[in-house]
């Protein structure tokens, strides 16, 4: 049974088409990139896709329930979603941040547990932030924070993570082990992944398909090899790019103006 | 030594140390209760009012205590649990750690409701009461309408919306009270100051008090989400729009209560949920029950303090309040932040 699946599915916000008529399965183990212009509504699609906004058309399913079926905590225990910002309104400390993850593991009355506690001083190991758990969110840098987002998702333990620009303030370092990480997730742990993201190189390199969204509900969707080559991507950003092959592997890069 | 060591590698609560930190306050309280009782025109040994208390001993004492004290402080004591609370969970509700229980005009409603009342004459607790919910539970409505009107209910139009509110009751106050006899006056401004000497029968307060408190740490682990952002909190399993309904609810209701039974007591209901997060950290389920015990106790304090220092004259509690707030806030301000850089 699929992890993600949607069928026919209409997404618009405020008046502006963002998808029409997307049929998409996803199986364990599988890894979906998402890519398109600023403002296209990647963001809003992926909220859809973690329930938390309706489809105007549509389904959306996970391991064959709709949300509705599932309820709040339910979807919190098979989605994770990366938001794009980090709302932190007050100070907490980073391993308290990591371990918020743990609440739809928690029962009403429970307080998190030795186990739980081990569970985010991995995540903070995993996403290198070992030594950090002490200290207070607000004093990390934006790309810090970022991990610890990241931590706090890898403490949810949910079979779909919905990352939305997970690679956001990292360093190229911190990108690459972000992606292989998630991507251990999905071959040794069989996660789904669906990833917004904006470098189309580590897109192809880090994703089995991709979808493409053009605008005005217009989209693409396919293996990644296949979907990807240079003509789509300059109609997709409404900028010139160009391939370069070396060593059998393609690199995209943009035109630079004269 | 262990403790230290636990806030070195960042551990947050546990049920533990939460309990240690609840029990502490729990005696704290009792203290401020105990010291209220005794302290007065006629003092008495804690024994005495032991005594009292159970019916037996001096006469004299058991009348002093019983009749004269009892419901006062207890009256002060719930209202200093309920501001505090409701304060708190404000803060959770706007995600602004500046936010206070007034802050979208429940009590400039109460006021309203309470100085409309005293000009025209109603004297009487009971009905000063009524007409002081009635104003709160007025502009709390009056707020929730606007700030829903299109649906949207979010942050920054429900704290402008009853900021707005609050303004119109401020003048309206500020009418009434120009407009208001001579004679009225001193007690209008007493009551806008918060006094306690007003207070009625402690009960409904206590009991508001209680039953909102258990309410809100059945919630406390969803409103810990709730700080997090409401994306966040959503993916994580809490019902959102539910979720700050109730807060809503909740929050007006208790300063309601509050202010119908005390007045506008200022300063306790900004400052404590503050300082516990200060000295605690910002885990509900702690600071929840932590904030209202210390509110409870901080207004149990004032209270006996403002009736005791210039005795047989009364200062309004609220001036009391804000006389021991202000340095004890300033001071842990200004102390070094609870987690150190590691």
């Amino acid at each position: 049974m699929s992890t993600l699946a949607c069928r026919a599915l209409d997404v618009t916000i405020a008046g502006k088409q963002i998808v029409r008529g997307l049929n998409l399965m996803l199986e364990p183990g599988q890894r979906l990139a998402i890519l398109g212009r600023n403002g296209v509504g990647k963001t809003t699609l992926l909220h859809t896709l973690a329930g938390l906004l309706p489809p105007d058309a549509g389904a959306v399913e996970l391991d064959g329930l709709s949300y509705a079926a599932l309820g709040p905590r339910g979807a919190a225990l098979l989605r994770g979603l990366l938001p794009q910002h980090q709302g932190d309104a007050f100070t907490a400390s980073v391993l308290e941040t990591v371990l918020v993850g743990r609440h739809p593991h928690l029962a009403r009355w429970d307080w998190e547990s030795a186990a739980d506690e081990r569970l985010a001083h991995e995540a903070l190991a995993a996403v290198g932030l070992a030594g950090l758990a002490a200290r207070s969110i607000h004093t990390l840098s934006g790309g810090e924070r970022q991990r610890v987002a990241l931590a706090t998702l890898l403490v949810q333990r949910p079979r779909l993570y919905l990352l939305d620009e997970p690679l956001a303030h990292l360093d190229l370092k911190h990108q690459i082990a972000a992606l292989e990480l998630f991507s251990r997730q999905a071959g040794a742990a069989q996660a789904t992944l669906v990833m917004v993201l904006h470098d189309v190189n580590l897109a192809a390199r880090y994703s089995d398909q991709v979808l493409l969204l053009h605008g005005e509900g217009e989209h693409e969707l396919g293996a990644s090899a296949a979907v990807l080559d240079a003509d789509r991507l300059s109609r997709l950003y409404g900028y010139p790019l160009r391939v370069i092959e070396q060593d059998g592997q393609r690199w995209f890069v943009p035109e630079l103006p004269a | 030594m262990r403790a230290w060591r636990n806030r070195r590698q960042g551990a947050h609560l546990n049920r533990r140390r939460a309990f240690l930190v609840l029990l502490l306050l729990t005696i704290t309280a009792a203290t401020g209760l105990l010291l209220s009782l005794a302290v007065g025109s006629f003092t008495l040994a804690p024994g005495e009012v032991g005594l009292a208390l159970i019916g037996r001993g001096d006469g004299m004492a058991q009348e002093v205590v019983r009749s004269l004290r009892l419901p006062r402080t207890l009256s002060v004591f719930a209202c200093g649990g309920l501001l505090a609370l409701a304060g708190a969970l404000m803060q959770v509700l706007l995600r602004n750690p500046l936010a206070d229980p007034y802050v979208l005009g429940i009590s400039g409603g109460a006021a309203v409701g309470a100085l409309a009342a005293m000009l025209l004459g109603v004297g009487a607790s009971l009905g000063l009461g009524a007409a002081a919910f009635a104003g709160a539970l007025l502009a709390m409505a009056l707020v929730f309408g606007l700030a829903h009107g299109d649906g949207s209910w979010t942050q920054t139009r429900l704290l402008l919306t009853g900021v707005i509110v609050a303004a119109g009751c401020g003048a309206a106050v500020a009418l009434m009270l120009s407009l208001a006899p001579e004679q009225q006056l001193r007690g209008m401004l007493f009551w806008l100051m918060g006094d306690a000497s007003q207070a009625g029968d402690p009960r409904l307060p206590l009991l508001v008090l209680a039953l909102g408190l258990a309410v809100a740490l059945f919630f406390a682990r969803d409103l810990n989400l709730l700080t997090r952002g409401p994306l966040l909190a959503a993916t994580l399993g809490a019902n959102v729009t539910r979720l700050r309904l109730l807060l809503y609810f909740l929050a007006s209701l208790l300063t309601a209560t509050a202010v119908t039974s005390v007045g506008s007591v200022g300063f306790v209901g900004l400052v404590v949920p503050h300082l516990v997060r200060l000295a605690l950290g910002n885990d509900q389920r702690l600071l929840l029950p932590a904030a209202t015990l210390a509110g409870a106790a901080l207004l149990t304090l004032a209270d006996t303090l403002a009736r005791s220092v210039i005795a047989p004259q009364q200062l309004p509690v609220g001036v009391l309040t804000a006389l021991i707030g202000v340095p004890v806030f300033l001071l842990l301000l200004a102390r070094a932040p609870r987690v150190e850089p590691a």
